[in-house]
């Protein structure tokens, strides 16, 4: 029995000297291993009487589970220091500056203002029930004009700056639309009542200076049916003016215009302040005009095919430029044009940057 | 259109203040471009009188003046030379802003003795240069009244935008009439009393048809003597920016901008005979009033006497019989032209006079001889002489018609509920004539006054009632919704083209918006500049082609970014171009380019140049978000003209062509000036087959077997496109084969001369078993041979 614990205080004493894993392992071997000297000693137990087998036996079995758990313990302990040790030996210096793009690729790309507007703006009419529609930007005389109630003499018509292609061998020109209604025209031909669209594209005018742009976008808008009236236009155009601007008490006013396609025809400001020469837009005693609106000409609807005493409905047109110069505080006009790859990435939206009324707009605004 | 507050009050009867006019006028529609009061920085300088001007004790260039400004007496210290006892001039009292310098005036001591304020220099007022002396003032300007009243300064300017169809507020009477029905004031009477002839008129008036002019008035008037206007015509003029030249000129200026009736005053000395009018003929020349020299045609309505053309009807008087100091007789014309004939007229030749801008948009026919009587009435109170009787040709065209306005349509077309009997009283006010309809159930029968040639209808009665009301009435309705949940505002077709924008985007590109049009030079190198799609009058030559590519703006703008320094680009656009003139020859398309590098220096990734293969697979990308199967898709070499011919390709699927991508020619870049290599492409998003709607799946099996990947090395001819081998080995077994990747490229040592090994791996995905060796051996040895076969190639050992 001395033997036995002699040789157990041995052991544990080795284990707590054991400076790695390879030493622990040569210890456990010499112990409890095929030869080692508790197992030979167990495997001697037979030779005893009974009673000293007894006794010998349940001494064999603490002394082997005591060794076994310091084993274990210190196989535990010295494996955490290898792996301090290791990790200590690992540093990288996370303050190298990365490319945020995918792995190895550049940095995101940046959505033009005008893209990102257009989209805003369809989010919010899409909301109200208005789809899509576009059309040619080289016309006819008779979408772009006539059908709009703009007679050829028409002095609206020496307004328009229109840019002419050549005259083709009947006489008649096409032209570059002055502006998006000749959709208007194209979508009452081509269906039936209820129509609700809205028409964001390209327009041309020849017209260059530091507020025209020979070419630049509209959007234009067009509800048909048999019951819309100056109030609906109205609580459709002040819901757009609230939801763009994202100002939920931006003023807006409606007064009377002229267009020769809607009768009663509307301008619409919104409300804005120019304290110090800076605008800013919301509640501020002075006003921006943003939009042209109207009651659809009862001549456009026949123009059309439809009868007016059936059929009405109302008409809107912006300038997706200057809604944009508004609401992000863009100076110039022939900006954005001029793919200043300053300008775009500095006014431009991130790509995922996705415009949703019910999602809202992104915490800071444009990009990063 | 211009007018002053005084001007409109001679039509208006009203103690409202500019301010209140200015809002009211803009709730009308006649939107204010600005009010100018140029009153205001006068305010506080006085006319005064000097009453004493004795020598400074302390200076003797200064004078110690005192001053009356009929309330009080000032003593001021003034330095003006011409400074003296009994003369009037200007006093501006401590406390005024001096205009010239903004400062405010304060008292003073000026070498020992007090000062209340100063006489004024008209350099100090801001009105000249004149800075040797005080204004001296006549005997005559009254003590104590404002300076800027005795300059008749003291009348804010309006000017208002007149939208197209309001021609009758072309006259300052048409607003007050506006302004009057909006309740705004009393609308004054105008005298029209006819004047009685004394004799009859000499000169007879013959119409040639009735189309161009169909009624023209004359008088002539007799012993009468041109001079200058008196001060407040004058001053009325100027105030709207025009020059005062002699009475007679003023007059037909003044009826103009007062009641929108244009007139011609003839010198009837120099008329020879008869007035006719009628067409041009061909080759007739005038020399017109502003000096120069017009040829007409036959489209043109001409007034003629025996000499030849006189005027030109309704746009502007000859020079031959214009009038002058020494007229002393003279044939007023106030006649009715043809709005479109007129426009025209003045378009063709260039003339845009105040008489062509009223007449284009339409005159009141029935206030042809009022306007004649009330020039009449000037010419003789400011010029004297003796009128003949009035000379008529044609007559007063038809324009009574009447429209209903029934009430339902106030709020079913207006949003707004109006009594008829409110309808009723604007609709008076403005000058129609109403009167309930036969039907007694509310509906009013209009007739518009004559002036309103703009009312068409009774959706222009339902505006008038509005306008009139004020549009902010009208109660707001939200838009009813047609289903509760939103629909889509897009159609596949759009939503495909916003996910290549975001696509692209999301890969470095940076969007641009270039125009539709470019120099024809440029449409010709990037696909032909047809004649029909070339703008006749682009705002300039280099802008004069419609795009047959988006690539040149995208080239043209990478130049300008590399000329501010920033070489490094990476642009795209996202739209048309144009094929033809007809709408289907407009087509939408995705375009970008890089040029420089394609990333910056960084200390991980080396930076590296764009090359075609960038193109290609930013090519593929925007193919593949607009829904194309890009592993179908072929590419060939055989690049568009504009492209390096090595170093490009075009993309197709099956027989359809679906872009092209490669690095740009560099005789393109060098007129375009632009620093190479640049790697474009452009995709054709609306030639990509719109998938079919998208709804469940097919359904997903995954396969519980391992799969395997083999690796092949294949030594070729060096010109052997990869996509050959990749077609064979694709061939070998479709259904176990899912993935086949080339990874390896390479020519040079250890190979022969003209020669490459292709390295590819394949992925093998068993469905049933795993793959035994066997197996695995025996589709190697199929896909060595089928690729040796295809390629000529053989395996690398």
């Amino acid at each position: 029995m001395e033997n036995i614990d002699q040789l157990r205080e041995e052991i544990l004493r080795e284990i707590r000297q054991a400076g790695s894993p390879a030493a622990l392992e040569a210890i456990r071997i010499a112990a409890l291993g095929r030869r080692g000297h508790l197992t030979l000693l167990m495997r001697g137990l037979g030779a005893l009487d009974p009673a000293a087998r007894r006794g010998a036996g349940a001494a064999l079995n603490a002394a082997r589970d005591e060794i076994a758990a310091a084993l274990a313990e210190a196989g535990d302990r010295l494996g955490r220091a290898a792996l301090a040790n290791r990790l200590a030996g690992e540093r990288a210096d996370v303050t190298l500056p990365v490319l945020t793009g995918s792995p190895g690729g550049a940095d995101a790309g940046r959505i033009h203002p005008i893209s990102q507007t257009i989209d805003e703006i369809v989010a919010i009419f899409g909301e109200m029930g208005f789809i899509v529609a576009e059309g040619p930007h080289i016309e006819d005389d008779f979408h772009n004009f006539t059908a709009l109630n703009i007679p050829p003499e028409h002095p609206a018509r020496q307004e328009h700056d229109t840019f002419y292609l050549p005259p083709r061998p009947d006489g008649s020109r096409l032209l570059l639309r002055t502006q998006t209604s000749p959709v208007q025209i194209r979508t009452m031909l081509a269906q039936k009542p209820p129509i609700r669209i809205i028409v964001p594209g390209r327009t041309f005018r020849a017209d260059h200076d530091a507020t025209h742009s020979p070419m630049f976008h509209q959007v234009e808008g067009l509800v048909i049916d048999r019951t819309s009236h100056m109030g609906h236009l109205k609580g459709c155009l002040v819901a757009f003016c609230r939801a763009f601007f994202d100002m939920d008490d931006v003023p807006v006013r409606f007064r009377p215009s002229y267009f020769p396609f809607t009768e009663p025809s509307a301008e619409v400001d919104i409300g804005c302040s120019r304290a110090n020469g800076e605008l800013k837009i919301g509640a501020g005693g002075d006003w921006l005009e943003i939009l042209g609106s109207g009651m659809v000409h009862p001549q456009v609807l026949k123009n059309c095919g439809l009868d007016p005493s059936e059929y009405q409905g109302f008409a809107f047109g912006m300038g997706i430029e200057r809604v944009a110069m508004l609401k992000y505080g863009i100076p110039d006009l022939r900006t954005f044009y001029d793919s200043d790859l300053r300008w775009l990435r500095h006014y431009g939206f991130l790509p995922l940057d996705i415009p949703s009324p019910v999602r809202g707009p992104l915490a800071g605004g444009a990009a990063a | 259109m211009k007018t002053t507050l005084s001007w409109l009050k001679t039509h208006l009867d009203t103690e409202a203040p500019i301010a209140a006019l200015a809002e009211r006028l803009i709730m009308l529609g006649h939107d204010v471009e600005s009010v100018e009061d140029r009153a205001a920085a006068l305010d506080g300088f006085v006319v005064a009188r000097v009453v004493s001007a004795e020598p400074h004790p302390n200076a003797d260039r200064l004078r110690v003046c005192v001053v009356d400004n009929g309330t009080s007496e000032t003593q001021v210290v003034c330095g003006a030379p011409n400074a003296r006892a009994g003369m009037k001039g200007v006093f501006g009292p401590a406390g005024v802003h001096i205009p010239k310098t903004g400062a405010v005036l304060t008292e003073s001591a000026i070498r020992g003795v007090a000062s209340k304020g100063m006489l004024m220099s008209a350099a100090e007022l801001a009105l000249g240069d004149d800075h040797a002396g005080i204004i001296e003032l006549g005997a005559d300007a009254p003590i104590g009244t404002s300076y800027a009243t005795l300059l008749g300064l003291d009348d804010p300017v309006i000017d208002l935008k007149v939208t197209p169809n309001r021609a009758d507020c072309l006259g300052v009477r048409g607003i007050a009439r506006d302004l009057a029905a909006a309740g705004v004031g009393q609308l004054k009477p105008l005298d029209t009393t006819p004047i009685e002839g004394r004799f009859r008129s000499p000169i007879a008036i013959h119409l040639e048809g009735l189309t161009a002019c169909p009624l023209f008035l004359g008088r002539h008037i007799r012993g009468l003597k041109n001079g200058p206007s008196p001060r407040w015509l004058r001053d009325r003029l100027e105030a709207i920016g025009l020059r005062p030249i002699s009475a007679l000129v003023d007059i037909t200026n003044f009826v103009t901008f007062d009641l929108n009736r244009p007139l011609h005053v003839f010198d009837a000395g120099k008329l020879a005979g008869d007035l006719t009018v009628r067409f041009a003929r061909p080759g007739e020349i005038l020399h017109a009033l502003n000096g120069r020299e017009y040829e007409l045609d036959p489209e043109i309505t001409a007034i003629t006497d025996a000499n030849g053309v006189q005027s030109l009807g309704g746009v502007i008087g000859g020079e031959a019989t214009g009038c002058t100091e020494a007229t002393t007789e003279v044939f007023v014309e106030a006649a009715l032209f043809d709005p479109i004939r007129t426009a025209a007229t003045g378009r063709r030749l260039e003339i845009a006079s105040d008489a062509r801008y009223r007449f284009e948009r339409g005159i009141d026919p029935a206030f042809v001889g009022p306007g004649l009587e009330i020039a009449t009435r000037l010419i003789l109170e400011l010029c004297g002489g003796e009128p003949s009787e009035i000379v008529v040709a044609g007559a007063e065209p038809q324009w009574r018609r009447e429209y209903l306005l029934r009430p339902e349509r106030m709020s079913g077309l207006g949003g707004l509920h109006v009594p008829p009997a409110e309808s009723r009283a604007i609709l008076e006010a403005l000058g129609c004539t109403v009167a309930d309809a036969a039907e007694h159930d509310g509906s009013l029968t209009v007739s518009p006054p004559p002036w309103r040639g703009d009312i068409e209808g009774e959706a222009d009665l339902v505006e008038e009632v509005l306008r009139i009301k004020g549009y902010d009435h009208i109660p707001a309705v939200p838009l009813p919704r047609e289903s509760v949940v939103s629909r889509p505002a897009i159609d596949p077709r759009r939503r495909r083209l916003e996910l290549v924008r975001r696509t692209l985007a999301e890969r470095g590109f940076v969007e641009a918006v270039t125009f539709s049009f470019i120099s024809a030079d440029m449409a010709e190198r990037f696909g032909g500049a047809k004649p029909e799609l070339r703008l006749v009058n682009p705002i300039s030559a280099d802008l004069d082609a419609m795009r047959p590519s988006v690539l040149p703006g995208l080239v043209e703008a990478a130049r300008r970014n590399a000329d501010r320094g920033l070489p490094d680009v990476a642009l795209f656009e996202l739209g048309p171009l144009y094929r033809n003139d007809r709408p289907d020859g407009q087509t939408n398309v995705a375009a970008g380019l890089r040029a420089g590098r394609v990333r910056p220096r960084h200390w991980r990734e080396p930076a590296r140049e764009a090359d075609l293969y960038d193109a290609k697979a930013d090519a593929l990308a925007a193919l593949a978000a607009a829904g194309a199967p890009i592993d179908n898709i072929q590419a060939s070499a055989d690049p568009m003209p504009w492209y390096h011919p090595g170093r490009a390709g075009r993309l197709r699927l099956g027989p359809t062509e679906l872009g092209h991508f490669g690095e740009l020619h560099p005789d393109v870049l060098e007129a375009c000036e632009a620093k190479g290599p640049i790697a474009a492409f452009e995709v054709f998003i609306d030639a990509v087959q719109l998938p079919r709607a998208r709804g469940a799946r097919l359904p997903l099996r995954l396969s519980v077997f391992q799969p395997v990947e083999r690796d092949f090395a294949f030594i070729v001819d060096s010109d052997l496109p990869a996509e050959t081998l990749l077609r064979a080995a694709r061939a070998v077994d479709r259904k176990l084969v899912t993935e086949i990747r080339l990874f390896d490229v390479y020519e040079g040592t250890g190979l022969p001369e003209g020669k490459k090994s292709l390295a590819i791996s394949v992925t093998l995905q068993p469905q049933e078993a795993t793959l035994t060796d066997a197996e695995i051996d025996g589709f190697s040895k199929r896909l060595v041979a089928q690729v040796e076969k295809a390629t000529g190639g053989t395996l690398r050992g």
